[in-house]
């Protein structure tokens, strides 16, 4: 009786459990590839402790991220036909045979209290030569954090740019229609893997924005009847009102050294940029026009704005001085450009770009002096575009029949990638600065 | 109300019973009760000023909805009418407060659609102003894209999304 009622017991918890995690999880899948991708074998690591098997397969989360980028290409699994784990056991023949470039070995050995160390090595085939031989910790509850520091490793030994996989999303999601829609701010790794509720409203909810140092996310949300920007500790869940005006209080951007919020009021009857400092919650206004002025972010410098504005008809690019000015025009092509995101260095600007009705991820790059447009997707109704902190890819958000997917797209536009949750409509994807270690 | 008035009234009642209790023998000509009526009945109970009761039973007054054009905050002239008796409710009705939630198509970024909701808002506020109504009696609050009434993306739900709804919050 007792044993039947604990296996009955056993079972209800564990659907429970399936039943919650595929309603969060986002699933992947590649949509296109890169021919000019760098071929990367990462043997399965070998676990050398003695404790329980470890459940995650470190080497997949590499060579997932690693093809996410679209730098390079992983070999399949079922090509992979010798395990060498430390640099002995190595024949870099058969590698190159196999036509890899560089070839990802390791090992996984107890740390104790719980954690382990993963040792790696990154190998090229052609030169036999070591380019790294590393070791991570982590907790065993965190084997998919220690996979992608790994990924980050190997990103910019090769590429020389800092990789960007340890780090998280931000995202909206909805479900149901009408006054019975369900609201939800999520963070997840960069991924898709390990989303948490932030919070959950019955009124909507719109616009994360992270803080420098990706513990806290600025939002705004409807719970009290109209528009209200919070800010929210993620550790902790604790959470305070930063603006709560007449109208609107909408699209925080917190600054680069995190002492100040951009924000958009209409206290004063139709929008308008602000600045917040964040230390004495005094603001001060930054634009002064009848049109509709919105969605400020920072350029890295922290001196300038670019922002949304319609005053000249349609919703166009526009920069400002932090310290005050006039707010020049910045983008010429297309006929409506909103809701910037800045790359790292300042120089590209990605955006959603409206021609019709078809609206379509773009971007700007100034790097050259001129203006140089990309178009990183197809549409017909992309939006929200946020750049990773090493400016290599951007995540946005597109439609697919009634419901909101994610995409992470290289920012060559060659490689794209969704995200989609398995049930309800997922929006607004905020990618965070890069993590400290 | 004055005798001749009544007196008509009365004679309009008992005509209609008179139909009323006629149908279950034998079939009456139906006409000669519907004439009458059409021409006295608006004159009995219009005194020209809504009263609270109107809310849920005038025509004009049960619409609540404008929509809008892509991109545009101009009240369309089919709006006209219900802007002005709602203008005129807010009118005779000096206690009666209102919530005008904007709305925008799913269409262009989210924050941009917010000020295009609050701008449909203050268009309407302004149409009802001119109808008799006062700023203090009206809210304009913004949901941008984010209630959509139709989830679908074609024109046919997009043009229902477009629009400002008219919430009392108070009667009178």
């Amino acid at each position: 009786m007792h044993a039947t009622l604990k296996r009955l017991l056993g079972l209800l918890s564990c659907c429970f459990f399936v039943a919650v995690a595929s309603a969060q999880t986002l699933s992947i899948d590649i949509v296109n590839g890169s021919p000019s991708a760098r071929p990367i074998a990462v043997v399965p690591m070998a676990y050398e402790g003695g404790g329980l098997p470890l459940d995650t397969d470190i080497s997949a989360v590499i060579s997932a991220d690693l093809n996410r980028s679209g730098q390079f290409k992983a070999l399949a699994r079922d090509d992979i036909i010798e395990y060498p784990v430390r640099q002995s056991e190595v024949k870099f023949p058969t590698w190159r045979m196999l036509k890899q470039d560089h070839l990802v070995i390791g090992r996984v050995l107890d740390a104790g209290a719980g954690t382990v160390r993963i040792e790696f090595e990154l190998h090229d085939v052609a030169t036999q030569a070591r380019l790294l031989g590393l070791a991570v910790g982590g907790r065993r509850s965190d084997l998919r954090g220690a996979a992608h520091q790994i990924a980050d490793f190997i990103y910019e030994k090769i590429t020389g740019v800092r990789g960007a996989f340890w780090t998280r999303m931000a995202y909206v999601t909805s479900t149901g229609l009408g006054k019975n829609t369900q609201y939800a701010l999520m963070v997840a790794d960069s991924d898709g893997y390990s989303p948490q509720v932030v919070v959950r409203s019955q009124e909507p909810l719109m616009s994360p924005a992270w803080s420098p140092d990706s513990k806290k996310l600025a939002y705004v949300s409807f719970e009290r009847g109209s528009s209200t920007i919070y800010m929210q500790e993620l550790t902790t869940g604790s959470r305070q009102i930063l603006a709560s005006f007449r109208g609107i209080n909408g699209a925080p951007a917190f600054s680069p050294d995190g002492s100040k919020l951009a924000l958009t009021l209409s206290q004063t009857g139709n929008p308008e940029i602000y600045l917040m400092d964040l230390a004495n919650r005094q603001t001060t206004r930054l634009t002064k026009h009848f049109a509709i002025d919105t969605e400020p972010v920072w350029m890295p410098d922290g001196q300038t704005l670019v922002f949304t504005s319609d005053r000249a008809g349609k919703p166009q690019l526009y920069q400002v001085p932090v310290a005050g000015g006039e707010a020049s025009r910045i983008t010429f092509q297309g006929e409506y450009n909103a809701r910037a995101t800045i790359a790292g260095d300042g120089n590209k600007i990605a955006m959603a770009q409206g021609a019709g009705n078809v609206y379509r991820i773009a971007v700007l790059d100034r790097s050259r002096g001129g203006a140089e447009w990309t178009q990183l997707s197809p549409g017909s109704l992309d939006e929200s575009p946020s750049f990773a902190p090493n400016g290599s890819m951007v995540l946005y958000a597109a439609r697919e029949g009634k419901r909101g997917v994610l995409y992470a797209v290289s920012v060559d536009g060659r490689v794209r990638q969704r995200l989609v949750l398995a049930d309800g409509d997922v929006r607004e994807p905020a990618w965070s600065p890069f993590r400290q270690r | 109300m004055n005798t001749p008035m009544r007196v008509i009234l009365i004679a309009l009642l008992a005509v209609s019973m008179g139909a009323c209790s006629k149908k279950v023998k034998e079939v009456s000509p139906p006409a000669v009760v519907a004439t009458p009526t059409e021409t006295v009945a608006p004159v009995v109970i219009d005194d020209g000023r809504y009263d609270a009761s109107d809310l849920d039973s005038d025509a004009c007054l049960r619409q609540r909805v404008v929509y809008f054009d892509f991109d545009k905050a101009e009240v369309k002239a089919e709006a006209q009418a219900v802007l002005a008796c709602h203008g005129k409710y807010l009118k005779d009705l000096p206690g009666a407060r209102m919530t005008l939630e904007g709305h925008a198509d799913e269409r262009g970024s989210r924050e941009y659609n917010l000020g295009l909701g609050e701008r449909r808002g203050n268009a309407v506020s302004g149409a009802l102003q001119a109808n008799g109504g006062t700023a203090a009696q009206i809210t304009v609050n913004s949901y941008g894209e984010e209630r959509p009434t139709c989830s679908e993306s074609s024109e046919d739900c997009w043009a229902k999304n477009r629009r400002v709804e008219i919430v009392y919050t108070k009667a009178q």
